[in-house]
């Protein structure tokens, strides 16, 4: 999966999980938090979600991984290959 | 008819949830939404825990803890409940404080408390500001060691004036200390003093009536007066639990009953390694509370003298005091026609911080007569604000740490849940036995009802994966 297809499903997912962020101008270099308003419980909306799409796991360790779109797309590459082959 | 409570109930279910405080239904509600088979069993005849309410002859209706919460009820109940319910939340703009040493009105939130704190304090402004983002900067990892005492003293030492004024609405919300670590005060100021008090409109009945609504809606199946007796756990693993003397299989159970109870009495302290044994009986709970209901007689009307009245006459904040059988802090919670909409009636809830063990020992002849005295020294301070009150009143009666015990089985009638030591032990419980989990109001930043419902989701997340990887292992085994 290519990466911009990862991260118009992190937005796709964002859009979701909180209604009220704007998220067609989204920076893939800045961390997400800081430009959408996006509290702890959002990530762990985004979390929750991608499990119940794409069957991944995220380890709490491992929520920091998602700061960027960048970071998402670098981090959840191998997940979604792995899920997507299975 | 105890059989009845637990009529045609499954042989199994994913998820059991123990309790239907609002971390409870809260987490019952996301399970269900992620596609796992859920059972609630709560031993009250109400749904709620502590966000509960009761009625009185006369037409009287009392809600417990509905004084306010944080903005954040808001969001969270729009993406774990439903729009309805959120769009019910509104403000409270009437916050008062009254005591010896200031007299101020404040709509309760960070560009408020500003202006207060430079214009009526005389602190400097730079101070308030770095205070305002120091406390919004802090987080559960952060250092642990400062107490909340320190905090203050960095920020405005000698000031015991400015310590009550953002002390005192956080001491009476979480029963936390100046002890208590900083973090965990921080944590809940940015949260509470920073955008406002809010409650729900329709009163405590009609959110809880929505939430059950909500529930069934979702498949949850949920009962009320079925008492949990027991977590069943072989090897390790959690096999399902005991109510009304009959087993329910089920792969998790997430327990809302107090931390300390699920741990020692649900579970039994031989199940769990003697180290975290330990930790658990390390953790020390919070005070509990005393309240004095008064409804008001029908056609006649309160002026408006606020919503929430944060009134003392000691002489400065005082964390023991705040809890003495004598006190004399106490905040006046004013519901008027409006937090029913559609109602004409008022009434008044006073609540005070308290101990059990002042409380918990008294004969039933004290008893009686102790809740008389707490009865009268409060309707006599409430005077000062509203002088011909007591002509005004037609129902009055007293709750206190032995009611809150009678009604939620919070040890030692615990209303604010664990100290901040009683997160980690909530939270590691999941690594003792597989598929055990607790979410309600721990650790002080975990309670209230923002805190709750939060909680209820945090875990949820925890126990979706977990239905998650046995589906799994389960597919793979059949396949
Ligand atoms: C007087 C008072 C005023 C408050 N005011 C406010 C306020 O203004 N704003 C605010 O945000 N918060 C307030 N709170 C705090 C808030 O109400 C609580 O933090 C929150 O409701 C706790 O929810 P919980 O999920 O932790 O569980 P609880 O409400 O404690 O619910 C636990 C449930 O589990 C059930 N249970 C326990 N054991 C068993 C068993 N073995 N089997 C079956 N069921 C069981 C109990 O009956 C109960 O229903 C107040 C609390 C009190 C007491």
């Amino acid at each position: 999966m290519g990466d911009q297809r990862i991260k118009d499903i992190i937005l796709d997912i964002i859009a979701v999980v909180a209604p009220d962020a704007e998220v067609s101008n989204v920076k893939s270099d800045v961390r997400l938090r800081d430009q959408l308003d996006l509290d702890s419980m959002d990530f762990l909306d985004i979390v929750m979600e991608l499990r119940k799409r794409y069957k991944i796991e995220i380890p709490k360790e491992e929520y920091p991984e998602l700061a960027t779109l960048d970071s998402c797309a670098a981090y959840l590459g191998p997940k979604l290959a792995a899920v997507t082959a299975a | 008819m105890v059989a009845d409570r637990l009529r045609d109930i499954k042989s199994h279910y994913d998820v059991v949830i123990i309790g239907s405080g609002l971390a409870g239904l809260t987490a019952a509600n996301c399970l269900a939404k992620c596609g796992w088979s859920v059972l609630l069993l709560e031993q009250h005849y109400n749904f709620g825990g502590m966000a509960t309410w009761f009625r009185r002859p006369g037409g009287h209706i009392f809600d417990i803890s509905l004084h306010g919460f944080p903005i954040g009820m808001i969001k969270s109940c729009r993406k774990y409940w439903t729009k309805e319910i959120s769009d019910s939340i509104v403000q409270l703009k009437g916050i008062r404080f009254d005591n010896p040493q200031f007299q101020l009105q404040t709509t309760f939130d960070r560009q408020d408390f500003t202006r207060i704190l430079v214009e009526e304090f005389g602190v400097a402004p730079d101070t308030v500001e770095a205070f305002f983002n120091t406390a919004r900067g802090m987080d559960f990892y952060d250092d642990q060691t400062m107490t909340t005492r320190e905090l203050f003293e960095k920020f405005f030492p000698g000031r015991s004036d400015v310590v009550r004024m953002l002390m005192e609405p956080i001491a009476y919300a979480n029963g936390s200390t100046l002890d208590d670590p900083a973090i965990s005060y921080g944590i809940v100021f940015s949260n509470f003093m920073s955008k406002g008090v809010y409650i729900f409109r329709g009163g405590t009945d009609k959110l809880i009536y929505m939430m059950r609504r909500e529930l069934k809606a979702n498949g949850v199946d949920i009962r009320k007066q079925v008492l949990v007796e027991r977590i069943v756990v072989e090897d390790g693993k959690v096999r399902g639990v005991v109510a009304n003397d009959q087993f329910i299989g089920c792969g998790a159970v997430l327990s809302n009953a107090n931390l300390k109870t699920t741990i020692s009495k649900l579970v039994g302290y031989d199940q769990f390694t003697p180290q975290f044994t330990k930790q658990a009986k390390a953790v020390r709970l919070n005070n509990s509370s005393c309240q004095v209901f008064m409804g008001i007689r029908e056609g006649e009307k309160l002026d408006y003298i606020g919503d929430l009245l944060f009134t003392s006459v000691d002489p400065q904040f005082d964390s023991v005091r705040l809890c003495a059988k004598d006190v004399t802090s106490r905040t006046f919670s004013m519901y008027y026609p409006d937090t029913r909409p559609g109602s004409d009636r008022y009434a008044v809830v006073s609540s005070t911080n308290a101990n059990w063990d002042d409380w918990a020992h008294l004969s039933e002849q004290d008893y009686q007569k102790e809740k008389q005295r707490l009865i009268e020294t409060t309707i006599a301070a409430l005077e000062k604000y509203i002088p011909d009150v007591r002509e005004k009143i037609d129902h009055v009666e007293a709750a206190t740490p032995r009611t809150f015990y009678h009604y939620t089985h919070q040890a030692l009638g615990a209303t604010f849940g664990t100290k901040f030591e009683g997160l980690q032990v909530s939270m590691d419980l999941p690594k003792q036995i597989h598929g055990l989990f607790h979410a309600g109001s721990v650790g002080i930043i975990m309670s209230g009802w923002l805190g709750a419902i939060n909680y209820g989701v945090i875990v949820a997340n925890e126990v979706d994966s977990l239905c998650c990887q046995s589906a799994n292992s389960q597919g793979r085994m059949a396949s």
